[in-house]
């Protein structure tokens, strides 16, 4: 006698695919939410701004005329932001990655580090505008400098460019250390003959994301005192600057109309800008990743 | 010129005549144990391993033999919870102490692994890492280098004309002897090599097998190995190991023909393992 009645399996047969095919519906439906709010979104912010988007937005500096309102001081702000954030913060991150993953020992207190640099990763951004506030900005007198700015926002992203080095060096082969190791290479040469040259596009990948965060972020500088009017260029690293998501935000605060559609105008900017950089790290991602 | 090179070696060779015959040890353990945390995997074992002859260990899976060659070179200490005891000498210097730096021992003692492990780099670049970490820049002696060892590992003639391509590129049997190549490339006087070829192709495995034959002349081979017919076709002694102990440690012919252990018949004769 069978005890699988096939009968019973051929009824139930259509209500299984019925189901199967459903769930994969709702998984669509899932997806296509994200994507349609996004769609709106950018075909607001594309059909609004893009009257204002020309090349005399981008060359002049900001204005109390919306006609007149560029975006000039923002983009150098924001990319000298950049000139101190992306050394500092993939210069202390990689350095902390490579001391987590090659040379502190498995103990109680590396767990611990290791737990809350993920932990740091999850902190408000405000929470590190403060502390960019009390110890850059007032403890070490830089005041609301591109320094401190770009140092409050190297603190913001740390955290995640430590997590995404430590992946990175963690999914190299152990094969290859002990190839290395095996030559009579010592731990820096291993380090830097095996482990970098492996790592870096996994690096890099998780660094520019990082910083496309730290262009987009504007709570950390509000709290900083990043200026939000500005009519000149900042000159070195000691200037007063502004950013262009703040400069967006002061736009959108505006009670004149013609100021939201410059602020969307400025949106675009930083879209492409952000494009850019994640399109940079794809890039990287695919040509330099190695198979093993 | 050659000639007188030739006789000055005769002359040296007859003035160690008592030596004759004997082999030398290059390596002698004595009462080692090892602990994976508190799981021991060698007790108390005992060999010395002779210069310029291969060494074969043979047994199970599990049995310890690859935990034994990776402690020759200190590379078992990859592992964080290794201890050890006992000692193990190499040339007469225990490779324990303090004063002898593990880079040193492993620039001595080279290793081929189990799997090929090139790196991601071209072929000419994986040869010449060892060198260049010792140190050696010149571009005229590490192309001498990269020659000699490829022709040592029998791979010159495949890759003379493709030495600057990705090693990736080659096949598993070509790979594993750019690892050998590699590991000759730092002259060293041991190659200890860990089941280097359970991962290839039965014509592979014999280019290998025919390679450790040419390089006994100038090195001193330990091989571990779960075929035994590799063991006895290539080895001069072999150790058999079961459960982490040295059960028979002995020429190979008699190891093989007439064991003087239960187990070791037991194994050899395929009735476990």
């Amino acid at each position: 006698m069978n005890l699988v009645d096939k009968q019973l399996v051929q009824r139930r047969m259509n209500r299984r695919i019925l189901k199967s095919r459903i769930m994969r519906q709702l998984f669509f439906l899932a997806t296509a939410f994200g994507i349609v709010v996004l769609a709106v979104l950018l075909y607001r912010i594309f059909s609004e701004g893009i009257a204002y988007l020309d090349w005399e937005f981008l060359t002049s500096f900001a204005s109390r005329f919306p006609e007149e309102s560029g975006i000039k001081a923002a983009i150098a702000g924001s990319l000298w932001l950049m000139v101190v954030t992306a050394p500092i913060s993939l210069i202390l991150g990689v350095g902390t990655a490579i001391y987590l993953e090659e040379y502190a020992r498995e103990n109680k207190f590396t767990r611990f580090i290791r737990m809350n640099i993920s932990n740091l990763a999850g902190v408000p951004s405000v929470v590190f505008g403060l502390l960019g506030l009390t110890v850059f900005v007032r403890l070490m007198e830089m005041g609301r400098s591109v320094m401190a700015g770009g140092l409050t926002m190297s603190l913001l992203i740390l955290p995640i460019i430590v997590v995404a080095a430590q992946e990175a060096i963690r999914s190299i082969p152990k094969d290859q250390y002990e190839a290395s190791y095996a030559m009579g290479a010592t731990k820096w040469q291993t380090v830097r003959r095996v482990v970098l040259p492996a790592a870096i596009p996994g690096i890099l990948t998780g660094g520019i994301l990082a910083l496309s965060r730290a262009i987009g972020e504007t709570a950390p500088l509000l709290m900083i005192g990043a200026l939000s009017f500005v009519a000149y260029l900042p000159e070195n690293i000691w200037s007063s600057f502004t950013v262009l998501p703040i400069q967006i935000f002061n736009w959108t605060g505006r009670p004149q109309e013609e100021f939201h559609l410059v602020a969307s105008a400025g949106i675009i900017i930083l879209l492409l800008a952000l494009l850019l950089m994640n399109s940079i790290a794809v890039l990287i991602r695919n040509k330099f990743s190695k198979r093993y | 010129m050659a000639t007188a090179t030739k006789t000055q070696q005769i002359s040296i060779f007859n003035t160690n005549e008592p030596d004759k015959g004997k082999t030398k040890t290059i390596y002698s353990i004595e009462n080692f144990n090892l602990w994976y945390g508190t799981d021991q995997a060698l007790y108390e074992v005992q060999m010395e391993i002779p210069e310029n002859k291969v060494t074969a260990i043979i047994g199970p899976s599990g049995c310890g033999k690859s935990t034994f060659i990776k402690s020759l070179n200190r590379m078992v200490e990859l592992v964080p919870s290794v201890k050890m005891s006992g000692s193990i000498e190499y040339k007469e210097k225990d490779i324990f102490s303090p004063k002898y730096k593990v880079e040193d021992l492993r620039t001595d003692v080279g290793m081929v692994f189990q799997n090929p492990n090139p790196f991601p780099k071209s072929i000419y670049e994986n040869v010449v890492y060892g060198p260049k970490t010792h140190g050696i820049k010149k571009k005229s002696i590490l192309n001498e280098i990269v020659e000699k060892s490829l022709r040592g590992a029998a791979l010159w003639d495949e890759v003379k004309d493709r030495l600057n391509e990705n090693a990736f590129g080659l096949s598993g049997g070509q790979q594993q002897r750019l690892c050998i190549a590699r590991c000759l490339a730092i002259e060293p006087d041991v190659i200890l090599m860990d089941e280097p070829t359970s991962a290839l192709d039965p014509i592979s495995t014999t280019k290998i097998e025919e390679l450790v034959q040419t390089l006994k002349k100038d090195y001193s081979i330990a091989i571990v190995t779960h075929n035994m017919q590799q063991a006895a076709r290539i080895s001069d002694k072999t150790a058999f190991f079961l459960n982490g102990e040295v059960i028979e440690y002995n020429n190979t012919d008699k190891l093989f023909s007439n064991p003087d252990d239960k187990r070791t018949e037991d194994y050899i004769t395929g009735r476990f393992g």
